[in-house]
């Protein structure tokens, strides 16, 4: 915090803290679990405090959350780089969220909703989970992500269909 | 049977992001076109769904324990530089100042510092409320149930309303101490976010709303009819401001 003078540290705690929330749950999702997410939400605060000279005054919460993206993506490229290489495999995700041991381990809803979430590939959780969770508008998934608005809609709405789907498969195979 | 609007209209008119002409028009398509209807329905539930599961997690005690650490440590790391004589002419000429400006503006500071010392208090019991096991007092959101649990333990009428229509869902209540004396807070939560509110008797005058945040928590602080009030949270102060309409208005 040294860095900042302190007005910029005042601006800093009015504009960026109160997105602690949005970073962790971005993080949480990202990186799926929540003790990497809190090293590395922590470690993205940090760097857009040491960057936040270059914040423009936009929106903190869009600006915020580039940041914390960028921040996992390089922790999972050094930790996991096998889950962004690899493409969402319909098989697989079927399999995974319907074999008999997986359905009786996803009693309620959350725990379905969620695995299903996170077989999804970072690229569609990303963008599902600043839409519907975040409630995030197209434009500022595009800023956060650094894609195209056009393929922020196409991710969307595959990440959709295959949510839905995963949905479907894991239900039937509950209630035969 | 596929259809031109599904595939590109559709999902933003679901997700809002058409202006209002396209999206009357895509209306107009919908009354025709049981295909999007359908689809429609089918991303409705699947939102729905993704809603009711709660799957927001909102950053956990521990990161906001660790970020408050790091943001506002208890003794400043500044390495010390060496004393030269000009920062020492400098400051005492700032002291100077200081104190000049103190004796013209002595009774505006004392309500600045008064509530500035107030909502250091508040956010510090609204911290400590979010941490796993702190209990609440009583955990309803029946008007009624909430308010009798207040009326045998306070000598001053808690006014008790359940918001969820508006957004702000009564959680509760439970009992605290400020600044040495006891206050009611009701416990609400809007979007994930829990928001405290603290209700005392005071005998000073009424005032407008005053906002201010701290450590990273927002709050607005009201008088009226015999009764202060300090809503925190760490949700927008756009938020906070509607629930202090909500309460001004019900009291």
């Amino acid at each position: 915090m040294s860095e900042l003078s302190v007005e910029d540290r005042e601006r800093f705690e009015n504009l960026v803290l109160p997105h602690v929330d949005a970073a962790f749950n971005l993080a949480r999702w990202l990186l799926r679990g929540r003790f990497d997410a809190e090293d590395v939400a922590q470690e993205a605060l940090l760097r857009a405090c040491r960057f936040f000279g270059g914040f423009n005054g936009g929106d903190a919460r869009a600006w915020l959350l580039q940041i914390v993206r960028n921040t996992c993506y390089t922790w999972l490229e050094k930790n996991r780089p096998m889950e962004l290489s690899t493409e969402f495999d319909e098989e697989l995700h079927q399999q995974t969220s319907a074999t008999p041991e997986t359905l009786a381990i996803i009693a309620d809803d959350h725990k379905r909703l969620t695995l299903a979430l996170e077989t999804l590939p970072p690229r569609f959780r990303e963008v599902l989970v600043l839409r519907e969770l975040e409630g995030c508008s197209y434009k500022e998934i595009a800023t956060i992500t650094s894609i195209p608005i056009g393929t922020v809609m196409s991710s969307l709405s595959r990440a959709r269909r295959q949510l839905y789907s995963a949905l479907t498969n894991s239900s039937q195979g509950a209630c035969p | 049977m596929r259809c031109d609007f599904s595939d590109s209209l559709l999902q933003e008119y679901f997700d809002d992001e058409l202006s209002a002409n396209t999206a009357e028009e895509f209306e107009r398509h919908l009354r025709s076109c049981a295909r999007c209807a359908t689809e429609l329905v089918d991303l409705d539930l699947l939102r729905d769904r993704l809603h009711l599961a709660q799957l927001y997690e909102p950053a956990t005690a521990s990161l906001r324990w660790r970020i408050n650490a790091r943001f506002h440590p208890i003794a400043p790391k500044t390495p010390a530089s060496k004393p030269l004589l000009w920062h020492w002419m400098a400051a005492a000429a700032a002291l100077l100042f200081i104190a000049i400006v103190l004796g013209k503006l002595g009774s505006r500071l004392e309500v600045d510092d008064y509530q500035a010392e107030l909502a250091g208090e508040i956010v510090d019991s609204h911290l400590h409320s979010l941490q796993p096991g702190s209990t609440i007092g009583v955990a309803s959101n029946d008007e009624r149930m909430v308010t009798s649990w207040f009326e045998a333990k306070l000598k001053f009428a808690v006014p008790v309303r359940d918001f969820a229509s508006e957004g702000f869902a009564l959680k509760g209540g439970r009992l605290d101490v400020i600044e040495g004396r006891s206050v009611a807070v009701l416990a609400y939560e809007r979007d994930g976010h829990p928001i405290n509110v603290f209700m005392w008797r005071t005998r000073e005058a009424e005032t407008a709303a005053r906002s201010g945040s701290r450590q990273g928590f927002q709050w607005v602080d009201w008088r009226k009819g015999k009764m202060e009030f300090c809503v925190v949270s760490d949700t927008k102060v756009a938020d906070l401001e509607r629930l202090h309409k909500l309460i001004d208005s019900s009291t």
